[in-house]
């Protein structure tokens, strides 16, 4: 393999993009190519290193030097400086106080306090996502080297069951059972499947995974299916990823080059043949059952459970699931122990979350934490407190199937049995802060409207049930409320949850249930006193939706 | 304006070409609608009938896929195409604003298409960019941090 003397990160994060990053990207290779120098360093393009207040940002390694924001203008500078003089650039360096900020790798390595603690993202931002190389010098593959020289299936499987790891997507269902399961069921085919649909409004922790770290995800399925006796594999990945489908396919077809992917791996008895599978934009696909049907090639509709997917999944065979983060921790438990694992996080949710923070703070972006911390935390350490200083009112989490939290549960342990004892949930990873400014009906409508939206239509709970709950909250914001329909709404999400075929449809009640509990009395004002608090809602007197 | 001929034949080269590029297994369907999609702009019938020929897989099987996915398209759509995120992160953002200058500057409702052929406007779910939300995106160019102002330039570099 080739060795450079220095590696050049660019943020390609959506904001750096928009600021001209491929730009800066292009300018940095013409300028090395000009010195001479192409064949000493490596340039690429990582997610998930920038931040928003200095951003794009260019980082040179080894010496781990961090630039931002950076302009097309500053990069022949930058480059004669640093690259072809060897001096740092102070001039262009990123400000010492931006750096010991918490959104961002950075604050591991400066030591600040207090550090994120990195286990699925451990590489994103450091790596080049398209170089196998790289992966294998930073630990990739040596979990996988591990599992097929040392370990037996079964101890995979008591490994992953001993370190109490649950599944990421939202359910928190423990993943070394659902590993248990597959591998017990009976069936000479079996497959593993990779659920990178993600599509929880707010939610971009896996594209983060899958761009930045791709072959972890790829080692991880390696893994899971020399655990449950699967030969075949697929990632399903949101149509929309474009960049997150192409950085997988490469790196399936560097891992196939190395003999990683295919026969015999590593001179053993498993054999494995991965592929991606895009889809092409439809939320449901995100349910599992829902996503089989999608890779089949078909509507994706929901089937009935049981049978579940463990049993009769895939073209009927038995299947195991797993979201990307799930998956992105699987190399880390196998490496450091089962017990290492569990020394991050809460007795019952071990391990650490990825949230993407959203909304009025003063510093939005991904943040990866131990399991167990607070929304206070959350928004007091890592979103630098509430935008303009406006009070906390709430925040959705996970998503648009995640709960309403009020500020009443902020000092609750974001785990996954802690939320569910108060009766909300810690969904997928999103965390959208809203302050004293929104409409609880507002969002309830916008909410609602999503799910409108993304229903397949196959159950009539769920098709029928989200479009009658919007008529009825836009009736509210219009000031056409009557106290009938906080009785209507009640029913909806009680039917919605009782009677729905899948997930979507379970949860999709679950805001207008939120509102209900926790902020009656600005749902009451609405409707009595035909007054929306916030000033949000029109109180026009007319409903658009009334008759559609 | 392309006669009847000319289209038919395009049509049928992107069928063909998504074909040679894909497996013929009914598990290939969504990657050839989606590369025809692509191709094409939107997927005509013509294009679904040879779809079903080609794979073997009944033409109402074919519609009833291409006509669920919200990236495929079975009517034919604007030269330009804007795709406005309504989720709640966009929303907090202040996207209310933004959708209602995107509907006064273009004169549609949404899922329309404007008479002479330049625009359709179309609401989206999340597209995972929240961070620098209210999105749009437009063809392939994403446009975050948008704010009212920033609209009519925007849709200016448009031809």
């Amino acid at each position: 393999m080739k060795y450079y003397r220095s590696m050049v990160l660019i943020s390609n994060d959506p904001q750096s993009m928009v600021q001209g990053a491929q730009e800066i990207f292009d300018c940095i290779k013409a300028e090395v190519k000009k010195h001479n120098l192409e064949d000493e360093i490596s340039i690429a393009m990582a997610s998930d290193i920038s931040r928003m207040d200095i951003s794009p940002v260019v980082i040179v390694y080894p010496e781990a030097v961090v630039y931002g924001p950076v302009k097309v203008e500053d990069v022949p500078f930058l480059v004669e400086e640093h690259l072809y003089k060897g001096r740092i650039a102070t001039r262009l360096q990123a400000p010492k106080k931006a750096l010991s900020g918490p959104i961002a790798w950075l604050s591991t390595r400066e030591g600040s306090l207090p550090a994120e603690q990195r286990i699925v993202l451990e590489r994103a931002g450091i790596i080049d996502p398209e170089s196998i190389d790289d992966y294998i010098i930073h630990e990739g593959y040596r979990a996988l080297g591990k599992v097929l020289s040392e370990m037996k299936p079964a101890d995979v499987i008591a490994t992953i069951k001993e370190s109490g790891l649950r599944g990421r997507g939202g359910a928190g269902f423990p993943t070394g059972t659902k590993w248990g399961f597959v591998a017990g069921a009976k069936g000479d085919k079996k497959y593993v499947v990779c659920n990178a649909d993600e599509s929880e409004p707010g939610t971009f922790k896996d594209r983060l995974i899958l761009e930045g770290d791709p072959h972890s995800i790829i080692e991880a399925l390696i893994i899971a299916s020399y655990a449950v006796g699967a030969d075949e594999g697929y990632i399903y990945v949101r149509g929309e990823y474009e960049l997150a489908q192409s950085r997988l396919k490469a790196a399936i077809q560097q891992a196939k080059e190395y003999g990683i992917l295919g026969k015999n791996i590593f001179g053993s008895n498993h054999s494995f043949e991965l592929h991606v599978h895009a889809g092409a934009g439809a939320y449901i696909c995100g349910e599992e059952t829902a996503l089989l049907e999608s890779i089949e090639g078909k509507r994706g509709e929901p089937r009935p459970r049981p049978p579940y997917p463990t049993t009769e999944g895939l073209w009927g065979k038995p299947t195991l699931i797993n979201n990307v983060e799930t998956l992105a921790n699987i190399p880390a438990i196998i490496r450091h122990g089962a017990k290492w694992f569990r020394s991050f996080g809460t007795p019952s949710s071990p391990g650490t979350k990825v949230y993407t923070i959203l909304g009025n703070v003063n510093k939005t972006g991904l943040v990866e934490v131990p399991m167990g911390i607070t929304l206070r935390e959350v928004i007091s350490i890592y979103a630098k407190g509430m935008k303009n200083g406006i009070s906390f009112k709430l925040a959705q989490t996970g998503g648009s199937s995640g709960s309403i939290i009020p500020a009443s549960l902020q000092d609750t342990p974001m785990d996954y049995d802690s939320y569910s004892k108060a009766g909300v949930s810690l969904g997928s990873g999103a965390l959208l802060i809203c302050n004293e400014e929104i409409c609880v009906v507002d969002l309830a409508k916008v909410l609602m409207k999503f799910f409108k939206f993304e229903s397949c239509g196959k159950c009539n709970p769920c098709r029928i049930g989200n479009i009658r709950a919007l008529q009825t909250l836009d009736r509210i914001s219009e000031g056409l409320g009557t106290e009938a329909d906080i009785e209507t709404l009640q029913m909806i999400s009680k039917n919605l949850y009782e009677m729905s075929n899948c997930g979507l449809g379970q949860t999709s009640g679950a805001p207008l249930r939120d509102i209900i509990n926790h902020f009656r009395a600005e749902v009451d004002a609405h409707i009595k006193l035909k007054v929306c608090p916030a000033g949000i809602c029109a109180m026009s007197g007319q409903s658009n939706l009334y008759n559609n | 304006m392309a006669s009847r001929t000319e289209i038919t034949i395009r049509v049928t080269d992107a069928v063909k070409d998504a074909l040679e590029t894909y497996e013929k297994k009914e598990e290939e369907l969504i990657p050839i609608l989606s590369k025809v999609n692509r191709d094409l702009g939107f997927l005509p019938q013509e294009a679904l009938e040879l779809i079903s020929d080609g794979l073997k897989v009944p033409k109402s099987r074919v519609k009833s896929v291409a006509s669920f996915y919200h990236m495929l398209s079975t009517k034919p759509l604007g030269r330009h195409v804007i795709r406005f995120c309504e989720n709640a992160p966009c929303h907090v953002a202040g996207g209310g604003e933004i959708w209602s200058a995107l509907k006064e500057a273009t004169n549609l409702q949404a899922g329309e298409t404007s008479p002479d052929g330049k625009w359709s406007l179309i609401t989206t779910s999340c597209l995972g960019l929240c961070a620098v939300g209210p999105v749009m995106v437009v063809d392939g160019d994403v446009y975050g941090n948008l704010t009212v102002d920033k609209i009519p330039e925007i849709l200016g570099r448009y031809e």
